[in-house]
């Protein structure tokens, strides 16, 4: 298929980030193999959207030192890149919101981007291009994005997807959103009980199509949690994570049982949100 | 610190090509000995295994040697150690280590005897433990029937020691007890839990890199670079692996 036929995709992941590891960096890497390799999608973009202090979770360190660690280890990618529009906003934002911002976010540049494209200076072309313009204003986003415009997918472990089945942290229309609206892909261990858990669920069930199940064969067990834990205990996090969110972490010393006595005994920002709403 | 031990870790295989798991298998490994307050892990050894090893998909040493040997250019411990693959033949992990535990008893030798060096080391320093650094997996190779002389298994529990490092699938204190011989030489194996196990295998790497599939974050980006450079590990690698080793044959 030509590159022109396939829909171009960027991934988002969403999550606290604290730290980025290698484990979240393999994610990309094995979402974008797995979505090329279907010969329908052609991945464009990786974007990492560390969540803001707002969302309250233990252990928490401020948001400008979790985005500086995803761009130190991003650095070195040329598809990767960090967003801070969520951790920069005061409120917890609904990651259904933080797909809807990214996806505006895109259509309004790729208008832009053609507009400025240097093919479309030659002449006769131009005036094509005009009426084509005057036809996407008219277009709802949902028609947008049957006429080449890139989708935004979520991308996210198997634990992300269980999830859902944890009461009050998701509202049941953001996770139709979710699924319908954009799509998901998740990155799973060989033998877990993703697809069970997609059948068992009528709504994930319904937009199955667009949930995309990856295989890790490589068992990672690299997580933010044992980073914390081994650098509160003098262990070494070498090859785990990047060298240079190593070297950052070691020279502010990020992580220590202060540190993660952060938001200790607060709920949950969505569970706090999402609970109030439920009561009479 | 006064007292400790001081140890020198020697991992043998083929590191083909390394991988971060091999480069963890070192830091685990240090942790742990580090934690027991006895031991000081003052260096470590990457020994790439000799082309005449004849392992499937082999690329010649000397890129398996290139590559370790930027795996670890920043790291300020681990080294690459090219004796094993410049030898003549293949030979025992029992002679790697009598090699370099010879080389260790030179090393002191010098050190104390030269002129200038109590500046360094006021105390007379203590000739470094050898150990061999291994996954649980090469543990339960010690069972496969003519794999190992039980003589060199021996020889490297007792004179030596094992720092090895658990595996996914593995079960070390189960091998250890189907083992007279590791059983008997118990109180030198130290199991090294590693609380972030992985399974990065070399072999799952070459065929993601067949595949053409990405294998970036499973090890250092200058070993991708080299393996780019170099065409290595394509498709068609094992065929050009085998003709170059033979020329080698040839030209030696």
């Amino acid at each position: 298929m030509e590159n022109s036929e396939k829909t171009e995709v960027v991934l988002l992941a969403c999550g606290s980030f604290n730290p980025i590891t290698n484990m979240h960096l393999r994610l990309f890497e094995l979402a974008k193999d797995y979505m090329n390799g279907t010969g329908k999608y052609r991945v464009i973009k990786g974007i990492i959207s560390p969540v803001g202090d707002a969302y309250k979770k233990k252990g928490l360190i401020p948001a400008h030192h979790r985005v500086i660690m995803a761009e130190l280890a991003t650095k070195n990618s040329k598809w990767v890149e960090v967003d801070t529009w969520e951790s920069l906003q005061n409120e917890w934002i609904e990651t259904a919101k933080v797909l809807r911002h990214h996806q505006e976010k895109l259509e309004a540049s790729n208008c832009g981007n053609q507009q400025d494209s240097p093919t479309l200076k030659r002449p006769g072309q131009k005036r094509k291009w005009t009426e084509q313009r005057q036809d996407f204003s008219q277009m709802t986003s949902r028609e947008l994005k049957t006429k080449g415009m890139p989708e935004v997918k979520l991308l996210c472990g198997a634990d992300l997807l269980e999830s859902f089945g944890v009461p009050n942290l998701w509202k049941s229309e953001d996770i139709a959103r979710i699924v319908g609206d954009y799509g998901l892909i998740c990155i799973t261990r060989a033998g877990n009980d993703a697809q069970k858990f997609i059948y068992e669920s009528d709504v994930l069930w319904k937009h199955r199509s667009n949930i995309h199940l990856v295989n890790e064969w490589i068992t990672n067990d690299i997580s933010s949690t044992k980073i914390r834990r081994a650098l509160r205990r003098g262990q070494s996090i070498r090859y785990l994570v990047p060298d240079l969110v190593q070297e950052y972490i070691e020279k502010h010393n990020l992580y220590s049982s202060e540190s993660e006595d952060r938001n200790a005994g607060v709920i949950l920002a969505p569970l706090q949100k999402n609970t109030a709403k439920a009561k009479p | 610190m006064k007292n400790q031990i001081p140890v020198v870790l020697l991992a043998c295989g083929s590191f083909n090509p390394i991988t971060n798991m091999h480069l963890r298998l070192f830091e685990v490994a240090r942790d742990h000995l580090h934690q027991t307050g006895k031991y000081q892990v003052i260096e470590g050894i990457i020994s790439p295994v000799n082309d005449k090893y004849k392992k499937k998909d082999l690329v010649v040493a000397r890129h398996r040697v290139a590559m370790a040997r930027l795996a670890l250019q920043t790291s300020d411990w681990i080294r690459v150690d090219a004796w094993e693959s410049e030898q003549p033949q293949w030979m025992e992990t029992v002679k790697v280590l009598r090699h370099h535990h010879s080389e260790l008893l030179l090393r002191s030798q010098s050190q104390t005897e030269g002129p200038g060096d109590k500046a360094f080391s006021p105390a007379p320093a203590a000739v470094p433990k050898l150990k061999l650094l291994c996954g649980a997996d090469v543990l339960k190779t010690f069972q496969t029937p003519n794999l190992w002389k039980d003589a060199h298994i021996q020889e490297i529990v007792e004179k030596f020691g094992l720092v090895c490092a658990d595996r996914a699938g593995h079960n070390p204190e189960q091998y250890i007890l189907e083992s007279p011989i590791l059983q008997r030489y118990q109180h030198n194996i130290h199991l090294a839990r590693d609380p972030m196990k992985n399974n990065i295998s070399a072999t799952y790497v070459r065929y993601a890199l067949g595949q053409g599939q990405s294998v970036k974050y499973l090890l250092p980006d200058a070993v991708i670079a080299y393996i780019k450079d170099h065409k290595l590990y394509t498709k068609n690698s094992s065929w050009a692996g085998k003709s170059t080793q033979r020329n080698e044959e040839k030209t030696s």
